[in-house]
């Protein structure tokens, strides 16, 4: 499993990862306490713990590059610069949300920030995120898509024959499968003939690497090589992000299929906040209380985007029948 | 014993074709695999291979000709010794067999139906062009237009279009804005929609609509829903496009129908011309319209001719009907192929002084059921024809659309001509039976309008 092997991170970028990834945590944990108040309705799927990888990933993307993600996606939309307000009013359902309260928590997207979504079918997304590769690559430009999937999706058909095609076509796209190890309740053993989702572009000649994703950092070595790969033009690349969901599959998850001490093992020994938060004490480029005021400001931006998003009206009856069909110019 | 070779029929829907060259002459030995002659269509050329050993006797044909209709003896082969004078068996294909006798049809004061002319500039002049050509052009016109149309499917570039609908189009655009893709309709769809997310103008070809199945999920979960679930963020300017409907004999998985499952659909643009002017004019409108249309062409229309208007930029708008011939007595309502049937069953029904309006719908979504409402108001009696299926219809929305907003102006129950409830068959007898009939058009008209 790639790790980092040497420092690839300056103190202040440390400590800015550090604040993306508690906004994503305290975030998450807001909209689940928003969803037992019955604020928000519907399917809500939380990324807790998997915070590391969009945070890393991020850390090497440049403007222009997209994004492209299933329905697990708040922390992908964080982690690409999406307002904290406008991303939890979308899960209340409400005006001010990035779909005006017509998505909800699996259907949002940026123009602005080159965020595709935000997809509810597993695996859809995945062409897509070719498919935005392949705009790149038709215009001749260097940008990057990143078509993020779950070890689920890794099983779908559309895939593969993604797979082939941008291989075929060399498209700029990294493909990072985010194995959180269960399929909703399905664990990775009993949905996958072969465990090792990396290797499955070894037939289409995609290069593959495993990478450890509760570390943050070596997420951002990872994502680097595969950017820099995909924006030389030397096609496809794979990431398998080896990473783990503290919560269910969405709210309502009777968590049967895997011990409560399964859970509370990754959580102790892995969590990728705590990992940063001691790389920051302990190489003394934070104080405790630094880090304290990190988490009072987060506190606020959370607690401002809750605010908001109870505060924001219902969508105008009106809004039923707008957004079906663009204007023809 | 001599036999005649027939001109061979290279395709599911050919009807003839060019004797393009003979490799044979008169007195030549063949033995079976010998290539013949080479036999031209409007699709390709091929070599048409001997299938019995013998002597060319006659050749019946003459190499260049023109137009020979499929099952015509080309040639006589005869058995060793015979002489050339031998006359073959007649060999009559149970498919050549007479059609049944009509009764004589009693007829009222006979007249000639009006065709409804398209409003166009005065001296417009036309060209004879067949589907096939008009799709082509405007797609060809639309990526001259535009470098960020382009076109993706299978077959689409070196082998010049299964159907021959994008010949010539490689060479003018080169391989990035013409592109092959592998048998994968479900990855190149969505790789298509993501494209069309990211601004670009994708042209997806289907081989078939049929084949189109595989990509449903893109074409209506990915395409067609985003618009909505962005809050009006997002747009999809993509055309999916091809083959629908009945060919001729390919069977029940490529011959479906599915402009009532797709015109279900809010958030795309369903489009079923029928005639070659109405496929220029709409593909260019569905290419340049920002959302997702999907493009219902017809196989056995390709090679079919029409006058087209030599317009330059040419489009005709989505969203409306056209009258394509105007009468009081009733109104029959199609689109696509069964156009066809619409207008054949109005010539006949005028011979027996029925004066029937028909109206060609060309969009089924957005709907112009305005046009179709005011002609019912006037003739009081409708019948739909569509080659679909009759369960949850085009025929059957327009049926509710007229009870519900013309049910004071209806004479008699509107009488929904479909193809019949029933996969298609393979079977000669049983595919004509299957598919809709201008007769049955012509009986429900009679039967609306009480004759």
């Amino acid at each position: 499993m790639a790790k980092a092997k040497k420092p690839n991170v300056n103190a202040e970028e440390l400590l800015e990862y550090y604040r993306e990834m508690l906004l994503i945590r305290r975030f998450e944990e807001k909209a689940g306490q928003l969803y037992g108040m019955g604020l928000i309705g519907g399917f809500c799927h939380l990324y807790i713990g998997q915070e590391a990888i969009v945070v890393g990933l991020e850390a090497g993307a440049k403007e222009g590059d997209q994004r492209v993600t299933s329905y697990r996606d708040h922390g992908h939309m964080l982690a690409c610069g999406m307002d904290p307000k406008g991303v939890m009013a979308e899960l209340t359902g409400r005006e001010g949300g990035y779909s005006r309260g017509k998505g909800g928590s699996m259907h949002m997207f940026s123009r602005e920030k080159n965020f595709y979504g935000g997809h509810g079918i597993v695996g859809a997304q995945v062409p897509i995120g070719a498919g935005l590769a392949f705009a790149n690559w038709y215009r001749g430009n260097d940008n990057v898509s990143f078509a993020y999937f779950g070890d689920g999706a890794a099983n779908q058909g559309q895939v593969y024959e993604t797979f082939n095609m941008a291989s075929l076509w060399k498209l700029p796209c990294i493909f990072v499968i985010e194995n959180n190890k269960y399929a909703m309740g399905t664990s990775l053993q009993r949905g996958s003939s072969t465990p090792e989702l990396y290797t499955r572009g070894e037939a289409f000649g995609i290069p593959g690497e495993k990478v450890d994703g509760m570390d943050v950092l070596a997420v951002k070595a990872a994502g680097e090589k595969a950017i820099a790969h995909c924006r030389a033009g030397k096609g496809p690349y794979i990431l398998e992000m080896n990473t783990y969901r503290y919560r269910g599959h969405s709210m309502s998850d009777p968590a049967k299929y895997r011990s409560r001490e399964e859970v509370q093992k990754v959580k102790e020994e892995r969590d990728p906040i705590d990992h940063v938060r001691e790389l920051l004490v302990g190489g003394k480029h934070a104080t405790e209380a630094d880090l304290k005021a990190i988490d009072k400001e987060i506190k606020k931006v959370v607690i401002e985007a809750a605010d908001f998003a109870s505060a924001s009206p219902e969508p105008a009856l009106s809004e039923l029948y707008t957004d079906i069909l663009a204007e023809a110019n | 014993m001599a036999i005649n070779i027939l001109m061979p029929a290279l395709s599911p829907t050919m009807e003839e074709g060019n004797l393009a060259k003979w490799l044979v002459k008169e007195g030549d030995s063949v033995e079976s695999g010998d290539i013949l002659c080479e036999i031209e269509t409007d699709k390709a050329t091929m070599e048409f291979e001997a299938v019995d050993e013998g002597v060319i006797g006659k050749i019946l044909v003459a190499e260049g000709t023109e137009g020979v209709k499929v099952n015509a003896p080309i040639a006589v082969l005869l058995e060793d010794g015979e002489s050339a004078d031998a006359t073959p068996v007649s060999a009559k294909t149970p498919t050549e067999a007479e059609p049944a006798a009509q009764a004589p049809v009693e007829t009222g004061a006979s007249f000639t139906p009006a065709p409804v002319e398209q409003d166009l500039p005065a001296g417009t002049t036309f060209k004879s062009q067949t589907v096939r050509e008009a799709i082509r052009d405007a797609m060809s016109e639309e990526m001259r237009r535009s470098e960020d149309v382009f076109l993706m499917g299978e077959e689409v570039a070196q082998y010049q279009g299964a159907y021959k609908v994008s010949q010539g189009m490689l060479d003018e655009f080169g391989p990035k804005r013409v592109i092959d893709t592998p048998i994968t309709e479900h990855g190149f769809t969505g790789i298509a929609v993501g494209a069309a997310f990211a601004g670009l103008n994708p042209i997806v070809e289907f081989m078939t609509f049929n084949f189109a199945m595989q990509a449903l999920d893109q074409i209506v979960n990915s395409a067609a829903k985003t618009r909505y679930m962005s809050g009006g963020q997002m747009t999809c300017p993509i055309v999916f496009r091809g083959a629908n409907g009945a060919a001729s004999r390919v069977g029940a998985q490529h011959s479906h129908d599915y402009a009532s499952m797709y015109a279900q659909i809010p958030g795309l643009k369903v489009v079923m011309p029928y005639s070659a002017d109405d496929y220029k004019g709409l593909l260019k409108s569905a290419i340049r319209d920002p959302n997702p249309v999907v493009f219902l062409e017809n196989e056995i229309l390709y090679g079919q001719s029409f006058d087209v208007p030599e317009i330059e930029d040419y489009t005709v708008p989505i969203g409306k009907a056209r009258i394509r011939r105007a009468g009081d007595d009733v109104t029959i309502v199609s689109f696509g192929i069964g156009v066809q049937y619409a207008l054949e069953a109005a010539d006949k029904l005028a011979e027996e002084g029925i004066a029937a309006e028909v109206i060609d719908l060309r969009t089924l979504r957005p709907m112009d059921t305005e046009t179709v409402i005011k002609s019912v108001m006037k003739t009081n009696r409708c019948v739909t024809v569509e080659e679909g299926f009759p369960v949850v219809s085009i025929g059957g929305h327009i049926s509710a659309t007229l009870m519900q907003e013309a049910f004071d102006y209806l004479d008699a129950p509107v009488i929904n001509c479909t193809g019949k409830d029933v996969p298609m068959p393979y079977a000669a007898n049983l595919e004509k039976l299957a598919l809709v009939t201008t007769d049955e058009v012509i009986a429900a008209v009679k039967s609306v309008t009480y004759r």
